[in-house]
């Protein structure tokens, strides 16, 4: 009992060390209560969806899955498209949505394969992988759409005549989504709508894991061997959980842009998977074991520090970039600090089990 | 059980080998439904492999087949995968586990297997988005564990476990498969505790009665008087006895387990060593190793002997060098010519000149992209700076190509290794060769002490005799005091001057190399865990 009340702790520290700078930095950044919870409930919905998207490939033992990036391309490709269609608001969502699965498909089945080959080395093979088909993607972008995806609208094409411009305006579908029955309570603008799909998403998920395929994830991930003995495809299986994650990111990825009202062409996804794989990280998550629980408080936690860190930087030394390094500083800190407890952790289990074996020849 | 019945399983005349290395030699065997079948025999004696044989294990086909027919029912099978052989109504518990930690015991017994309940998403995209019908796995799951008649609990997780139930859990698998009629348990009872063993022979005495028959592998001669019908022994891939079980005892199933045919052994001569100081004394060891994990080993090696450790594959024998060298976790004391060495430091150990030739020939052994003089001369040079050439007062070393060579020539004749020149790269070398590439590199290290482990593992008959004699030769010529550690006792006795006995993860009993193979075997099965 004791021992497991340790364990607990020591996967709780990383929370309770974000609690802390969070209580440290908020009287500094003489930000008003009702402003920060408007930040932070606007970022939820932001990011939360995104988020989500990493849960699966983590039951299935894949580890943090950067190829999410992948979906982010996939979503933003649609988008595009869409706003040169000039369809609006939800429905233009819905739209691009649509339009973005069978590209995060076909993205998906790809770093599935790619994954099967390098078992064991997931992260850093997805988070590589993720730079290679950012080449593709800025082909794309860059030099097919206008010259072969015909784009009519001038105001996304670079002056040129083909390749898009570095920002994409997303005016005619700017917090679409989370207008709709937004409501205010106390002067905090709560987006319902955006909410209600969140919590859905997280009834998906949970209901996922009842399911066949759930449980068949969940073996594979804990043993291969094991999972393939009992006749589980465990390829395919794998491949599965990357393609549901990389179609999900596409969603994320969508109302993350809805909300920000624009497209950066060439570096929105760039820092996307870095910055939800640290808030999962943030809310206690590990390489092997994530909740729905561990990304909320994950991104309540990291984004409260993302909103107070720069005033309160700004504040202590009188210039505003320090507390925007000391937020990217961070968030790369907290995943090399969750990669190294979670490589202790199994290496303390190790040793634990081998001291065992001192202590039942000493009670002999 | 009824003898008149026609018989379920019959193996006629099967035969393997593995890239011409005979492992199996005309078994014939008969198996009637619900008989308990126990089979013995010595690591190596080729019961895996016929057991593999039977459940279509990938190995078997992948290494060309086997000779012979196994007939089920009367129908001739050959089974290409484990999931053909399941189907037709075997099951198989391996030694190793096969089971998921994060999953509870029913999840497990019905890995795979789940029943499912429909829903509209699985309508659009298929069975796999079923949801799991949890209340009749559980009714499931517990039917298994009534069947098998020992009693755990369904919802524990297998991680929190006792090794005990794991096992049961894996039996409970096997049990809940509708179609199963004929059970293979491969060394069941080696984790359980003397209750727990006692609880898993009822259970396959009830197996038996509902009809289902059960090859029970295992070396607990006791278990296999007390719950078969009938027993096979093997030795050497030859099926040298089958009889029912009230016809024999404890004493013939051993002598015919280890009983050589009379004249294998020459006559040569053992040296007393009991006069000798002791160079190495190990006091209370314990190492982590899996698989051979070795628990309160105490003993002493004298000076100048051969020093052989036999036992059982398991038993915690390939644990000692190990442990001693520092490659697992170990603890207890070590003294080496009245000097303690720290534990978990091979650097220290070869210091103290030791020397280790690893089982582990490829994977701690070698280099095996580099020349045969690289890894004949490396350790060495790294240890014991030799092969260099010095320069300004030793601040510069260069290895010296020229001694390198010049050792490593002299190996190559003395132990005879077949290769094209020093230069060939470690890997191109066929087992026997690179076994003794590896002996060169630690005899070029002129060890104090040398530890061997596994020295003739998978090599052949001839290499096998030239890197005993080898051996042996460097102990009487250059005074080394030798610790081989091996799984074929035959050529322990061949070799060593004493013999250890392992088992159970401590010592069972030393004895002269020329005592009598029974008196071996007896003390090789005493305290089999």
């Amino acid at each position: 009992m004791n021992d497991k009340k340790k364990i607990n702790l020591r996967q709780a520290s990383v929370p309770i060390m974000f609690i802390i700078i969070c209580i440290f930095c908020i009287p500094l950044s003489g930000l008003s209560p009702k402003m920060l919870i408007n930040e932070i409930i606007t970022r939820m919905g932001r990011n939360a969806f995104l988020i989500l998207s990493l849960l699966i490939p983590i039951m299935a033992g894949m580890g943090l899955n950067f190829g999410m990036t992948l979906g982010a391309m996939a979503a933003e490709i649609a988008l595009i498209l869409v706003c040169d269609w000039q369809i609006v608001g939800v429905p233009g969502m819905v739209l691009a949505a649509i339009i973005s699965v069978p590209i995060s498909v076909l993205l998906g089945i790809f770093c599935g394969k790619i994954l099967n080959r390098a078992k064991g080395r997931e992260m850093i093979t997805s988070y590589i992988m993720a730079f290679f088909i950012n080449g593709i993607y800025q082909i794309v972008v860059l030099y097919l759409m206008g010259k072969v995806i015909p784009i009519k609208h001038s105001s996304i094409k670079l002056p040129r005549g083909y390749g898009i411009r570095n920002t994409v305006s997303l005016l005619s579908m700017r917090q679409k989504l989370d207008n709709m029955l937004a409501i205010n309570v106390a002067g905090v603008k709560i987006p319902l709508l955006t909410f209600i799909i969140i919590a859905i998403m997280c009834l998906v998920i949970v209901w996922f894991r009842r399911t066949k395929l759930g449980q068949d994830m969940r073996a594979v991930g804990q043993d291969m061997e094991v999972a393939r003995d009992a006749g589980i495809n465990v390829e395919r299986t794998r491949i599965i959980s990357i393609v549901i994650s990389t179609v999900l990111a596409g969603f994320g990825m969508i109302i993350y842009l809805q909300n920000m009202g624009n497209i950066a062409t060439y570096t929105a996804h760039s820092q996307i998977g870095m910055f939800c794989i640290a808030a999962l990280l943030v809310g206690g998550a590990s390489v092997d074991k994530a909740s729905i629980g561990n990304v909320f408080l994950g991104v309540v936690l990291f984004h409260t520090m993302f909103i107070v860190a720069p005033r309160a930087g700004a504040y202590i030394t009188g210039d505003s970039m320090i507390g925007e390094y000391f937020r990217v500083f961070v968030s790369y800190a907290v995943i090399t600090v969750a990669l190294i407890m979670y490589e202790t952790n199994k290496r303390k289990a190790k040793s634990a089990a081998s001291m065992k074996l001192k202590e039942a020849q000493d009670e002999e | 059980m009824d003898r008149n019945s026609a018989p379920l399983l019959t193996m006629q005349g099967i035969k393997k080998d593995f890239f011409g290395n005979q492992v199996l030699e005309d078994i014939n065997l008969e198996l009637r439904p619900g008989e308990v079948l126990g089979l013995c025999g010595e690591n190596g004696a080729g019961k895996s492999t016929l057991m593999k044989i039977l459940f279509g294990a990938a190995d078997i086909a992948e290494t060309g087949g086997y000779e012979g027919d196994i007939f089920l029912d009367g129908q001739k099978v050959s089974f290409q995968t484990p999931f053909e052989a399941i189907a037709a109504g075997i099951g198989m518990v391996h030694q190793e586990f096969s089971l998921i930690p994060g999953f509870d015991a029913t999840e497990n017994i019905l890995l795979n297997r789940e029943p499912e309940k429909h829903n509209y998403v699985s309508e659009i995209f298929g069975d796999r988005l079923n949801t799991l019908d949890r209340s009749e796995m559980d009714t499931r799951a517990k039917n298994a564990i009534e069947k098998m008649g020992v009693e755990i609990d369904r919802h524990m997780m297998i991680n929190t476990m006792p090794v005990g139930h794991k096992q049961f859990t894996e039996i409970a698998r096997e049990l809940s498969k509708e179609q199963l009629r004929l059970l293979i348990l491969d060394e069941p009872t080696a984790v359980l505790t003397e209750r727990e063993a006692a609880s898993l022979l009822d259970s396959i005495r009830g197996m038996s009665e509902r009809g289902i028959s059960v090859i029970f592998i295992t070396h607990r001669l006791q278990e296999v008087l007390s719950v078969c019908d009938t027993v096979a022994v093997m030795r050497d891939g030859v099926l040298v006895e089958c009889v029912p079980a009230a016809e024999t005892s404890v004493a013939a199933i051993t002598k015919s387990m280890v009983g050589r045919s009379v004249g294998t052994s020459q006559k040569r001569e053992i040296k007393n060593s009991d006069g000798a100081k002791t160079i190495l004394k190990i006091d209370r060891l314990w190492v982590d190793m899996p698989g051979e994990t070795v628990r309160d080993v105490s003993l002493e090696v004298k000076e100048g002997e051969i020093l052989g450790i036999g036992g059982l594959a398991g038993q915690g024998k390939l644990g000692i060098p190990n442990g001693v060298m520092g490659l697992y976790e170990a603890g207890g004391t070590v003294e080496f010519d009245g000097k303690v060495i720290p534990l978990g430091s091979p650097r220290e150990c070869l210091d103290s000149s030791f020397a280790f030739v690893s089982e582990d020939r490829r994977g701690v052994g070698l280099l095996l992209d580099e020349s045969l003089e690289w890894n004949v001369a490396f350790p060495a040079m790294q240890i014991q700076n030799k092969f260099l050439k010095k320069y300004l007062g030793g601040l510069i070393k260069w290895r010296d190509e020229k001694a390198i060579r010049e050792v490593t020539e002299k190996y190559i004749n003395e132990l005879q290794i077949k290769c094209t020149s020093s230069k060939q790269r470690a890997k191109e070398l066929s087992g026997g060769n690179q076994q003794k590439v590896c002996l060169a590199k630690a005899f070029a290290l002129e060890p104090k002490l040398l530890f061997v482990s596994e020295p003739t593992r998978g090599i052949d008959v001839g290499a096998k005799a030239l890197v005993l004699d080898a051996l042996r030769k460097f102990n009487r010529e250059n005074g080394v005091t030798v610790v081989m550690v091996s799984s074929e006792l035959e050529e322990l006795r061949m070799t060593c001057d004493r013999i250890a006995i392992v088992s159970g993860g401590r010592i069972s009993g030393i004895l002269p190399a020329d005592s009598s193979t029974e008196e071996f075997g007896t003390m090789m099965l005493s305290g089999v865990v």
